[in-house]
C-alpha cells in the first residue's frame, strides 16, 4: 500500500476553491470562498505527502498536527480531522478562512518546494464547517480547579485563552465592550470573508465548555483591572486588541464623508449598515471611494464600498504593488471585483465643499527611495506631481494603536512608547502579578492567528500561575 | 437584562426612563454617558446619564423623541427591557469648588445638567441654574433643578413660561449682576455655541457637553471626533466635556448631519411599518 503511494503521481496544483463569480459577488456581502466539496476535500488531501518530520508545523502559531488531521480528511474520517484541529485551534472555522497559510504552515509544505503546497486552510475550513452542521463534540474538560479567570476582551486573543483555561478546569468570565462578542471577528473582518454566523457558531460552544460571557462591559468603565482582581478573580488575561484608529493628520480629515476604516467596517459589519433600512445603523458610501492604505483592513474596506454601491473604489497607497501588506489572495480578490490601485500615491489633503462634504482628495506621487529602518525602500514625494483625485468618500486604513482605557486606569501596568502593554512572548506576563496580556494590545495590529497563539501562550503560563507551578 | 422600571413623561415628546443596570450605576458619575440599543437590529445610543442610585443600581435618561430610535423608544413600557445597556462611559465632570457657577440647560440637556448642578453644590459652589425651551410644554424638572442649585432662573423663546428670551438673555443678566467664575452649558448646539459666544467676551471658562454621533463609544472609530482647539479629539473618551471656547462648533454641526437623508428614511419607515418585531419583552408581557 504505502509502495502504491509512492508511485502515486503527483497533482503539481491545489484543487481550486470555488468561488462566487467576481461580478455578482462585488454586489452582495455572501461569502466569497464556498468550500470545496467533499470530493474536491479529499483529493486534496491525498495530495499531503505525509512527511515524517512535518514541516508546516513549524509555520502554524498554534502548533496545529496538521499531518494527522490531513490524514483523517483524506480518509474520509471527517470527525476524527476536525477533533484533531479542535485539540490546539479553538477557532478552526475561522482560521481556515482569514489565515495567511502562505506565510505560515503552506510556506514550509514541502510538495510547495516544486509544485503548488497543500491547500492546508481550504481542508481546515472543510473539516471545521463539517464539524459545525454535524454537530460539535465538546472536548473534554479537567475537573474544576476553583479558580476564576477574566478575559478582558473577545477577539481571538481572548476566546483563545478562554477555550484553554475553561479545559483546564477552571472558571473563565469573559468582558467585551461591545454588544456581541467576537471582537474584530465581528466588527472588522466583513460577512464576505467571514460570516458572522460561524463566528457565532464558534463562540455558542464555547460557551457549552462553561465560559461565561458578558457584553457590555467595558473594563477600565464599569471596573477597572484592580476592582476585577478584588472582586475574586486569581488571574486575568487582557486581549483588548488595537481598536484606535491612526488617521493621516491632514487638512480636511474631519470633513463628512471621510471615516476611520473602524468605523467603516463597524458599521458595515457589526452594526450591518449594509442591510439598512431594515437595520438601524445608516452609513454613507458613495459613487467614488478612496481607501488609504495597503493591508488586509483596506481592501475589505475597499470591496465593502463596491458592495454598498460605490462604481469607482481605488485603494491609495504610497509604496508599490510589491510593498503592499495585504494578502495575495485579498488583492487578487479585489481587483477581480473591480477595485483600482493608485500606488505610489498618498494625499495632501482632503477637499471639502461648503457644507463641509468630501469632493476630492490633493494627491502627490511619490517614488522608492534607500529602504528604511523595516528594509523597504521608503517613499519619496515627488516634485510638482499634485494632481486631484475626484471622491466623495475617504477611508483611512492606516492602522490603528492599542486602546488606553485599561493602561490609562491601571498605574503598575507597563506599556512601551506606543502604548501597547508590555508582556513577555514566551509567557504572555505583564509587569502585574496574576495579570497576563496577548494580541494585537500587545504586538500592535497582526493577524487572528497570532492573537490565537498569543492566547494560548498565555492561557499555559495563567494554568501554571493558578497551580503555583514555575 | 436592562428592564425598565419606571417610566415618566416630562413633556409632551420628552421622556424619562430609570433603566436598571447595577454595573453602570454602581460607578456612573456626573458628566458621563451610556449607550443603548433597543432591539436586535438597532443603532447605539449615546444618551448622557441624568441621574443614578448606586443603591437601587438605576440609571435615569432623559431624551426627546425626534428620530427612529428614540421614537420607539418612546413607546416602552415599565417592565419591558432595553437590548442592550453600556456604560458609564466618557469622562465625569471635573467638580471642585470654583465659587460662583451658572449652570445652564436648553430643552432636553437640562436633564444631563441636573446631576452636575447637584455634585457641585455638594462641593460647595453657589450654583446658579439657567433653565429654557423653545415653549412651556418642554420645560422640566424645575422642582429637581431648583433644589441642586442655590437659585434657577426660567425663560422660553415663546414667553408661555417664566420670562421670554434666550437663556443667553438670563446667564448674561446674572454674569453683569453677580459675576460668576464657572459656565456650564448643556443643549442643542446653537444653544451651546451662543453660550460659548457670550462668555467668551467676559472670559468666563466654560465647559460645553458634546453629543457627537457615535458608534462603540470606547474610542474605536473615531465617529465623533471633534476639533478642539486646533486637535482633533474624541468626544467619546476624552470628552464629552470640552472647553467650549475651543470647540470647532461649525464643524461639529456639519458633521451631526451626516445621517441627516438617511435619519428621514429610517423615520418614515418607523412611521409606516412601526416598532421592529425583535423587541426584548423580559417581564413586560405579564
Amino acid at each position: 500500500m504505502a509502495a502504491a503511494n509512492a508511485k502515486k503521481a503527483i497533482v503539481p496544483q491545489k484543487n481550486p476553491m470555488p468561488a462566487q463569480d467576481p461580478v455578482i459577488r462585488a454586489k452582495n456581502f455572501n461569502e466569497v470562498a464556498l468550500g470545496y466539496s467533499e470530493e474536491a476535500v479529499v483529493a486534496e488531501a491525498k495530495r499531503c505527502l505525509q512527511c515524517k518530520n512535518a514541516p508546516c508545523r513549524q509555520g502554524c502559531p498554534v502548533d496545529i498536527d496538521i499531518p494527522a488531521f490531513i490524514k483523517k480528511a483524506a480518509d474520509q474520517d471527517f470527525a476524527g480531522g476536525a477533533q484533531k484541529l479542535k485539540e490546539t485551534n479553538a477557532l478552526p472555522a475561522v482560521c481556515g478562512r482569514v489565515c495567511p497559510q502562505e506565510s505560515q504552515c503552506e510556506k514550509y509544505c514541502t510538495l510547495g518546494k516544486k509544485y503548488e503546497p497543500v491547500a492546508i486552510g481550504r481542508i481546515e475550513r472543510y473539516l471545521a464547517d463539517w464539524e459545525l452542521a454535524a454537530g460539535v463534540k465538546l472536548p473534554a474538560t479537567a475537573s474544576p480547579s476553583g479558580r476564576k479567570v477574566a478575559v478582558v476582551g473577545s477577539g481571538p486573543a481572548g476566546l483563545t485563552c478562554a477555550a484553554d483555561l475553561a479545559k483546564r478546569g477552571h472558571r473563565v468570565t469573559i468582558f467585551e465592550a461591545l454588544h456581541i462578542p467576537g471582537g474584530v471577528l465581528m466588527y472588522g473582518i466583513p460577512e464576505f470573508r467571514l460570516p458572522k454566523a460561524i463566528v457565532q457558531a464558534e463562540i455558542e460552544n464555547l460557551k457549552k465548555l462553561g465560559v461565561d460571557m458578558q457584553v457590555n462591559a467595558v473594563v477600565g468603565k464599569f471596573a477597572t483591572l484592580d476592582e476585577l482582581l478584588e472582586s475574586g478573580y486569581d488571574a486575568v488575561f487582557l486581549g483588548t486588541g488595537a481598536g484606535l484608529p491612526n488617521f493621516m493628520q491632514i487638512p480636511g480629515e474631519n470633513a463628512c464623508g471621510v471615516y476611520s476604516a473602524n468605523e467603516f467596517l463597524t458599521r458595515s459589519n457589526l452594526m450591518q449598515a449594509y442591510r439598512f433600512p431594515e437595520t438601524d445603523t445608516p452609513i454613507f458610501a458613495g459613487k467614488r471611494v478612496a481607501v488609504l492604505g495597503g493591508g488586509n483592513v483596506a481592501m475589505d474596506a475597499a470591496r465593502t464600498a463596491l458592495r454598498l454601491g460605490a462604481e469607482e473604489s481605488w485603494i491609495v497607497y504610497r509604496r508599490s504593488r510589491v510593498e503592499l501588506p495585504a494578502r495575495l489572495e485579498e488583492v487578487e480578490h479585489a481587483e477581480e471585483e473591480g477595485v483600482q490601485f493608485q500606488f505610489l500615491t498618498n494625499p495632501a489633503r482632503i477637499l471639502y465643499n461648503d457644507d463641509y462634504w468630501v469632493t476630492g482628495m490633493e494627491c502627490l506621487r511619490y517614488a522608492l527611495g534607500e529602504p528604511d529602518a523595516s528594509g523597504r525602500r521608503s517613499p519619496v514625494p515627488v516634485k510638482g506631481s499634485e494632481f486631484i483625485l475626484e471622491v466623495d468618500t475617504v477611508v483611512v486604513a492606516i492602522g490603528t494603536g492599542p486602546n488606553p482605557l485599561i493602561p490609562k486606569t491601571t498605574p503598575d501596568l507597563a506599556v512601551n512608547k506606543r502604548g501597547n502593554i508590555t508582556a513577555d512572548p514566551d509567557t504572555g506576563a505583564t509587569s502585574k502579578p496574576g495579570v497576563f496580556a496577548g494580541g494585537d494590545v500587545v504586538t500592535g495590529a497582526a493577524t487572528v492567528i497570532l492573537a490565537m497563539g498569543a492566547g494560548r501562550t498565555a492561557a499555559k503560563s495563567i494554568h501554571k500561575y493558578l497551580l503555583g507551578i514555575d | 437584562m436592562y428592564e425598565i422600571i419606571e417610566k415618566e413623561e416630562l413633556g409632551a415628546t420628552i421622556k424619562l426612563i430609570k433603566i436598571h443596570a447595577p454595573l453602570v450605576a454602581g460607578k456612573a458619575l456626573a458628566g458621563q454617558f451610556v449607550i443603548l440599543r433597543i432591539h436586535d437590529e438597532g443603532e447605539r445610543v449615546p444618551v448622557t446619564i441624568a441621574d443614578f442610585d448606586r443603591e437601587k443600581g438605576t440609571i435615569t435618561c432623559v431624551f426627546q423623541e425626534v428620530g427612529r430610535t428614540t421614537r420607539e423608544l418612546g413607546t416602552f413600557k415599565e417592565g419591558e427591557c432595553l437590548r442592550d445597556f453600556v456604560g458609564p462611559l466618557g469622562m465625569p465632570s471635573h467638580i471642585e469648588n470654583y465659587g460662583r457657577v451658572a449652570c445652564v440647560g436648553g430643552g432636553v440637556g437640562v436633564a444631563p445638567v441636573y446631576p452636575i448642578a447637584r455634585a457641585l453644590k455638594e462641593a460647595g459652589n453657589e450654583v446658579i441654574s439657567i433653565i429654557g425651551a423653545r415653549t412651556k410644554d418642554l420645560i422640566f424638572w424645575e422642582d429637581r433643578m431648583g433644589a441642586a442649585s442655590s437659585e434657577l432662573l426660567v425663560a422660553t423663546d415663546d414667553g408661555s413660561y417664566a420670562r421670554k428670551g434666550f437663556v443667553t438673555d438670563l446667564l448674561k443678566e446674572v454674569i453683569e449682576d453677580k459675576g460668576i467664575d464657572l459656565c456650564l452649558a448643556i443643549g442643542p448646539l446653537p444653544m451651546m455655541r451662543a453660550v460659548c459666544g457670550l462668555t467668551k467676551n467676559y472670559g468666563i471658562k466654560t465647559v460645553v457637553s458634546l453629543n457627537s454621533l457615535m458608534v462603540d463609544g470606547t474610542g474605536m472609530c473615531g465617529c465623533c471626533r471633534v476639533t478642539v482647539g486646533g486637535e482633533t479629539r474624541f468626544s467619546c473618551v476624552d470628552g464629552p466635556e470640552f472647553d467650549g471656547h475651543q470647540v470647532d462648533f461649525a464643524e461639529l454641526a456639519r458633521r451631526s448631519t451626516i445621517y441627516k437623508d438617511q435619519e428621514k428614511i429610517s423615520l418614515e419607515r418607523y412611521e409606516e411599518k412601526g416598532p421592529q418585531p425583535h423587541r426584548c419583552r423580559c417581564g413586560g408581557e405579564e
